[in-house]
């Protein structure tokens, strides 16, 4: 069965670099928005702090998992790359963790301590995310740079984790104007207006930056013919921030129409930015080092993984659709009943 | 101190921060199903109340344990990436298994289970919290397969180095997994029962006799009184089998140097490693034989065994395992008075009116002794794993790794700083939990209606108030 598709040492890897690819476009999109949220939290009063936390706080957890299920795949179709990446960005990752704590626990203590520690864990939330956003930001740019420390890379990786950092507040506003009313979506369309640039300049430093360091990946974006096939990235990418551009200064409307089509259009804009960057780097794990057939784990465990995975898989987008339909609509206050 | 050393303490502060919280939230899940299933079939509000108060605590503890679980899963990159590279082929399905058939299970039915009550039908809520059960005991027998097949390897070959499993039945059907599973399902269902009684004997100390503190208190001490026996079994059960495949294990927990027949069980000693011998020693004589092989001249295993002739040890650090396993006994049997004590207790008729005792009659310092056994749980649980994985050192895959092969090439003072770090997020998070599980509980006591009327994240504002046994009011 193993050779069913050709060489299972070829289309093993791919199909779990694949798998890998999804699961962490799956996670920036999603943690992307509610880590946004958390960003976003200075500039909200209390009332509206508490619609925003409501509007993300049945799905956080789920968002988190795809974090999980990436670094596990990592893990285990990709051992020897896992090590090398998470202990060459070891510190960036405690900083991740540490954040991640933060802003998880406060989700439940801002209800549940007595009412004068709720600005304090407000705090926390708001803390925890931004560290979050920062890490994940600083180890993209440190990724790209192909992950050796100099000072030169460090400053490329601080930038990222500046533009990351806003690019999810702006996902996190166009998901607060969906999701929410009133003078909070009055604001959270303002929000968008001012984050999309982190978003244009991230991917516009990304888009520079990556084919200076690797010769390689210059020579895979600027070579006729591929140049003509990868067109439409970049020039989807540009409409799509015009559109940006022209239906927030619509919003919102009256009627609540086109609230969903910022987030959408934001979606859609992570997707593109990720696709560029996997056309990049592919077939590297390891950028530069370590290509993902000289990665992989052994077959017999991979297969192992991948029959299960065909049946999980589905199951769990099925009813992560669940969820997201049971609490459709526009956020009200969270209850246990 | 070098960058093991380093490791090692942080991953076992990691590690022991983390299993606080799933001790609690594997049982806890099916108990809040047990309190809405009575509530679906008795109508008793008393029910309702009992669930509501503990959904909180269990949102909380949830909480805790996603969080410091992310953690656990970098840490292998991060601080024992020859550990995958070793047995990466064996523990890799295992992961994958527990995040594709657990965590997204858990974590999305979560947020149904705990914010869908007025949004889903009543069958699809008792669904959610059933699959959100479901899926913490699923997590915990992927984990302990792994962990136990670390302690016991089966169905493996090795070529080159590296680890490839020839018969997945075996590899999860490990010799030590059936036992390892039911002893920590048994724990953390004692660690909840003991929750419970505890919280509710504080909110009766503090005035609160609503019926639902009392579904409380009776569930928990009904549960201890049925767990704690069938736990003391299966520890024994468990040490058998340890005694089989990690005899250096058992002669540690055992304090016993020499190999040989009508060994002492010692209640207090201090072993010594650098004289090889126990000091201020109070033993039982023959009862570590008796227990280890049902008879007084069985042979038990000695520690000295363990030393190779150049002298190298390749036994545990005794005293470390040797007390570990003595507080989780001690405190299992702590366990087994308290429960039938306070069973029997209230079971006891009064001579004058021949009515039972019951809770109401429970005095004060019994009361106390129960909260003071709030988080006995904890400690003999921490103490279990403490034995378990010091016990297999200096192999970290019994008889295949040694953990020494497995550590990072991290910097120490980068590992210094994070385990620094992760100490006083730990500390912090500890007295914060604790210290809002006793709020609530007193916010719960006084009567405050759990429905904040301000609308606020995890709170309620709908309807459904606190029913009919309402606003509880402190009757005596
Ligand atoms: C005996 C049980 C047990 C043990 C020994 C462990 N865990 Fe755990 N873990 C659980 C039982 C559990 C749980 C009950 O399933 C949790 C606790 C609360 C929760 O959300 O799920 C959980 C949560 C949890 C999560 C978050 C899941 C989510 O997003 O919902 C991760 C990533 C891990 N764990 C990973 C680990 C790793 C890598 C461990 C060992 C090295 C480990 N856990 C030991
Ligand atoms: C949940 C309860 C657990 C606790 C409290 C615990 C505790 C510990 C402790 C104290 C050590 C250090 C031993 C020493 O170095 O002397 C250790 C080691 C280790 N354990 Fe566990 N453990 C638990 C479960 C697990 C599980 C489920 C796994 C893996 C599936 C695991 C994997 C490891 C590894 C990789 C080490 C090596 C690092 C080391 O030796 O310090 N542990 N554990
Ligand atoms: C009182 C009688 C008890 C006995 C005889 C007993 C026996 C044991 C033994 C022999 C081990 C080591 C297993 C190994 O070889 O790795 C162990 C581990 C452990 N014990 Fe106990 N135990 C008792 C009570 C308890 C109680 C009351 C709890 C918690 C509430 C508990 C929780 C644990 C845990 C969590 C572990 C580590 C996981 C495992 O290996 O199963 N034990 N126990």
């Amino acid at each position: 069965m193993m050779t069913l598709f050709g060489d299972p040492n070829i289309w093993l890897p791919w199909s779990f670099g694949a798998l890998l690819g999804v699961s962490i476009l799956i996670y920036v999109v999603l943690d992307g928005f509610d880590l946004g949220v958390g960003v976003l939290f200075p500039f909200a009063n209390g009332a509206e702090k508490d619609t925003m936390v409501a509007s993300i706080g049945p799905f956080w957890d789920a968002n988190e998992t795809w974090l999980v299920l990436a670094v596990g795949i990592l893990l285990v179709a990709f051992p020897v790359a896992h090590g090398i990446i998470l202990t060459s960005l070891y510190l960036p990752v405690a900083v991740l963790l540490i954040g991640l704590i933060m802003r998880g626990v406060a989700f439940e203590f801002r209800a549940k301590a007595p009412a004068p520690w709720k600005n304090t864990w407000n705090g926390v939330f708001y803390a925890g995310s931004l560290l979050s956003s920062l890490a994940q930001g600083f180890m993209l740019g440190m990724y790209i740079m192909g992950l050796t420390w100099t000072w030169g890379n460090v400053g490329f990786a601080l930038l990222t984790a500046v533009f990351l950092t806003v690019g999810y507040s702006f996902i996190g506003a166009t998901w607060l104007i969906l999701k929410t009313e009133g003078a909070l979506q009055k604001k959270a369309v303002d929000w968008a207006k001012g984050g999309i640039w982190g978003l244009i300049l991230g991917i516009g430093a990304i888009s520079v930056a990556s084919p200076l360091v690797s010769p390689r990946i210059f020579e895979k974006w600027f070579s006729f013919p591929s140049m003509l096939y990868l067109a439409p990235l970049p020039i989807l990418s540009g409409l799509l921030v015009a559109y940006l551009w022209w239906k927030l200064s619509t919003l919102p409307r009256e009627d609540d129409s086109y609230a969903w089509s910022p987030f959408v259009a934001a979606m859609a804009l992570f997707i593109l930015a990720f696709l560029g960057l996997a056309y990049s780097f592919y077939p590297y794990v390891v950028p530069e080092q370590m290509t993902i057939y000289e990665a992989a784990a052994a077959p017999e465990a991979l297969i192992i993984i991948l029959v299960g995975a065909c049946f999980v898989v589905p199951t769990i987008l099925a009813y992560t659709a669940l969820a997201y339909w049971v609490f459709r609509g526009k956020a009200t206050a969270l209850s246990y009943e | 101190m070098e960058t093991l050393l380093l490791s090692r303490i942080q991953f076992a502060a990691n590690i022991s921060f983390h299993i606080l919280f799933p001790t609690i939230t594997i049982a806890l899940g099916w108990v809040l199903l047990f309190f809405k299933l009575r509530f679906n079939a008795t109508g008793d509000a008393k029910w309702m109340d009992a669930y509501r108060f503990w959904v909180k605590i269990f949102a909380l503890s949830f909480g805790m344990g996603v969080v410091s679980g992310i953690t656990m899963s970098f840490q292998f990159g991060t601080n024992w990436p020859g550990f995958m590279e070793a047995v990466g082929n064996v523990a890799g399905p295992l992961l994958a298994y527990e995040v594709m058939t657990a965590f997204f299970l858990e974590a999305v039915f979560l947020g149904i289970m705990l914010f869908g009550f007025s949004r889903v039908p009543n069958w699809l809520h008792t669904t959610a919290t059933v699959l959100v059960a479901f899926g913490t005991t699923m997590s915990t027998f992927w984990i302990i397969v792994l962990n136990s097949w670390m302690h016991t390897p089966a169905g493996f070959e090795i070529r080159d180095g590296v680890v490839f499993a020839t018969d997945w039945f075996d590899v999860i059907f490990n010799p030590s997994m059936p036992y390892r599973l039911t002893h920590m399902l048994l724990a953390s269902g004692l660690t909840v029962a003991f929750l419970i009684a505890g919280i509710s004997a504080f909110r009766r100390l503090i005035g609160d006799s609503s019926d639902g503190v009392k579904a409380g208190m009776k569930t928990g001490l009904w549960m201890a009184a049925l767990l704690i026996p069938i736990q003391i079994f299966a520890g024994d059960m468990h040490g058998l089998n340890t005694l089989e495949h990690q005899p250096a294990k058992v002669a540690a927990m055992e304090g016993n140097w020499e190999t040989g027949p009508n060994k002492p069980l010692y209640l207090f000693a201090i072993p010594n490693e650098e004289e090889r011998r126990n000091d201020y020693a109070i033993k039982i004589p023959n009862m570590a034989s008796i227990i280890l092989t049902h008879k007084a001249d069985g042979v038990v295993p000695g520690l000295n065994d363990f030393v190779a002739e150049d002298g190298t040890v390749m036994h545990p650090p005794v005293s470390k395992v040797f007390w570990s396993f003595r507080i989780m006994v001690g405190t299992g049997l702590a366990m087994l008075l308290v429960s039938w004590g306070t069973l029997a207790w209230i079971a006891r008729r009064d001579p004058e009116t021949g009515d039972r005792f019951r809770l109401k009659r429970l005095p004060k310092f019994w009361l106390w002794g129960l909260v003071a056994m709030t988080f006995s749980g904890w400690l003999a649980t921490l103490a279990g794993w403490y034995t378990t994985e010091i016990g297999r050192q200096p192999w970290l895959v019994q008889g295949v790794l040694t953990t020494e092969a497995a550590v990072a090439d991290v910097a120490a003072p980068m590992v210094l700083t994070t385990l620094i770090a992760y100490l006083v997020v730990y500390a912090l998070l500890l007295t914060a939990y604790i210290a809002v599980i006793f709020y609530l509980a007193r916010k719960a006591a006084k009567g405050e209606n759990i429905n904040n009327p301000i609308p606020q994240s995890g709170e309620a504002t709908t309807g459904l108030g606190r029913g009919a046994s309402g606003a509880a009011v402190p009757a005596e």
